[in-house]
């Protein structure tokens, strides 16, 4: 029998390190540069919003009729002036703060009320099952469009009405897709494992059901917001949204329609803010959905 | 099978029923008296009471919803207030050139819609994917209102080619295929065809890259068959699914065309709709509206039959 030797080197597996399933999808969504770079975007537009009096260089509401609709570049105002003289540049900063409220409280809204009725419907199954989808499907019987300018053209327009009716549309969308997956949730082997371990309906909705469902939902309203910046920004287009003389990048664009014949550039310009953000969104919602199907 | 198709007819028949409630009850939801519109503030009150007897405010409301559902039943959707004209037939003069819009539109749309998706399916994760799925995405985030400005700002008012507005010297009553008329067609057309491009082109992406990663797709290759051969099978497999998201896109258009048609005056059911709105004409409004839902109803009835007779997987 030998002595172990003192210097024995041993080799030791090292130890796996197992990271939480939202660490991995935030690694896999930083290494994606085009969602990255769209939310830097989607940020830097809420924090020049919430910042528009500092960042801004006039007053977005201040009118001059001597300088009415003057061209891109021109002295004074970098981006040129409205149809009543007013900056353009501080009216596209301060038209973020209204656009994008009215682009996002709606989606943030119907997220709440849509996962609420979805989670219980699918979870409660039978009658009130029925009786939450089968109201939904009346709502789907209107296109998505038709729905918002049918209850913002009867309810007048107004800031507070776009956003319920805004809110309307996007909650049978939400309430479906987390219905859906609810429902596929509810019949795992692991939520019958935590009922019969004497979890409650309520333990097992947030512990099991939310889990799971939060993540799809919450995907599929991002995805939402970029259709939401379009309708808001169009209702108030039409001039079923916000009032005059707000800065609001929908509202700018109908007041400016006027003007394309003599300064086109301007007139064009606060369509831009609506697309960039839009397009941003859905960008985003792309990228968020590939990091989050782990299976790739 | 047919059971399923019997089903789903009548399943048509609450929707609609609820549709119509929803549209009866828009009027409620208006602030104000819906008779407020057609009065004179200084109406007396017999005049008031006359005209809610006459219009039936003064029945309650499920018998008026009643009357209202019967009348629309036998194609009387009510007289608009502002022209004093039949709503069914401001909607008849308005719905075929909101028809002929969305028609062009989708045409277009679909073509490029259908040969983008399956050019980025067929070349997944390439440059021409890459440039493909851009094009899509550029077109599902496009304000497209803003579209219709843009494009006239080059085409009407840079370059002169095309008129910005309406359908021609003499309106749409005398419509006509030729490049005089055609010509206020063409720009309206491609705004909006520019969401169901892009909606369709990630659509039929994802399907023909799914169906190419399955294994029956290297099975007929290995057994030889041609590139030609094997896209038949994909175009097969792929196609319910694409002709269900067009059906609805068709839909959507016909039903969301009103912020183009207010670009471009174009006279169909989006600039009535307007028009109505603005006007505080609630049975115009009522009319339109349920005309364009009940339509989309239809069109979903057709889009899932089509989908369950021509898709033998679909058993339910």
């Amino acid at each position: 029998m030998s002595a172990i030797p003192a210097n024995l080197a041993v080799e030791v597996a090292p130890i796996a390190v197992s990271r939480g399933y939202w660490a991995t999808v935030f690694r896999r969504t930083l290494r994606d540069k085009v969602t990255v770079v769209c939310a830097l975007i989607l940020l830097a537009l809420v924090v020049i919003a919430i910042f528009a009096p500092w960042i801004a260089p006039a007053d977005p509401l201040a009118t001059s009729m001597l300088k009415r609709l003057a061209k891109v570049g021109s002295e004074g105002h970098l981006l040129g002036t409205d149809e009543l003289g007013r900056d353009l540049l501080s009216r596209l900063i301060y038209g973020g703060r209204l656009s994008l409220f009215i682009g996002i409280l709606p989606v943030v809204n119907a997220f709440i009320i849509g996962t609420a009725l979805g989670v219980t419907a699918g979870f409660a199954g039978g009658p009130v099952n029925t009786a939450i989808m089968r109201t939904m499907d009346v709502f789907f019987a209107f296109p998505s469009v038709l729905l918002a300018i049918a209850i913002s053209g009867v309810l007048g327009a107004g800031l507070f009405n776009s956003i319920v009716s805004l809110t309307i549309v996007f909650i049978p969308p939400i309430t479906r897709v987390a219905e859906s997956v609810t429902t596929q949730v509810r019949n795992l082997d692991y939520v019958d494992a935590a009922r019969a371990s004497g979890a409650n309906a309520l333990t097992i909705v947030r512990v099991h059901v939310l889990g799971n469902v939060l993540g799809p939902v919450f995907i599929y309203a991002t995805s939402l917001m970029s259709v939401c910046m379009i309708l808001a920004s169009g209702l108030s287009f039409l001039g079923l949204g916000t009032k005059p003389p707000a800065a609001e990048w929908g509202l700018m664009l109908n007041t400016l329609r006027t003007a394309i014949y003599t300064n086109p550039l301007v007139a064009a310009l606060p369509g831009v803010m609506i697309f960039v953000t839009s397009i941003c969104f859905n960008l985003m919602s792309d990228g968020l959905r590939q990091a989050m199907d782990i299976k790739q | 099978m047919l059971l399923y198709l019997l089903r789903r007819i009548f399943y048509v028949i609450p929707i609609a029923l609820a549709v119509s409630a929803v549209c009866f009850s828009l009027v409620f939801l208006a602030p104000g008296d819906p008779l407020s519109a057609v009065l004179p503030p200084d109406a007396t009150t017999e005049l008031i009471n006359k005209l809610k007897a006459d219009y039936g405010f003064d029945q309650p409301l499920p018998v008026q919803f009643g009357r209202w559902v019967t009348r629309a039943l036998h194609g009387d959707l009510g007289t608009s207030i502002a022209t004093g004209r039949p709503v069914n037939s401001e909607i008849g003069r308005a719905i075929v050139n909101t028809f002929m819009l969305a028609m062009c539109a989708c045409g277009i749309g679909f073509f490029f819609g259908l040969l983008f998706g399956i050019v980025a399916g067929y070349f997944q994760g390439r440059w021409l994917d890459k440039l493909m799925t851009s094009i899509a995405v550029t077109g599902v985030s496009m304000p497209h209102y803003w579209l219709g400005m843009v494009l006239v700002i080059i085409f009407s008012v840079l370059l002169d080619w095309l008129p910005a507005m309406g359908a021609g010297a003499s309106g749409s009553d005398d419509w006509m295929w030729d490049w005089e008329h055609m010509k206020y067609l063409v720009l309206p057309a491609v705004t909006l065809s520019f969401i169901p491009m892009g909606i369709v082109t990630r659509t039929v992406r994802a399907i023909v890259a799914e169906i190419l990663n399955q294994e029956f797709v290297q099975a007929l290759y290995a057994k030889g068959m041609s590139a030609f051969g094997v896209f038949r099978h994909v175009v097969k497999n792929a196609a319910p699914t694409a002709l269900a998201v067009m059906g609805i896109q068709l839909g959507y258009l016909l039903g969301g065309s009103i912020l183009v048609e207010t670009v471009f005056a174009w006279p169909g059911t989006g600039f009535l709709l307007n028009t109505a709105i603005f006007q505080r004409d609630l049975p115009l409004l009522q009319g339109t509206i349920l005309f364009l839902a009940l339509f989309f109803v239809l069109l979903n009835l057709i889009v899932d039959v089509a989908q369950g007779l021509f898709d033998p997987r679909i058993k339910r």
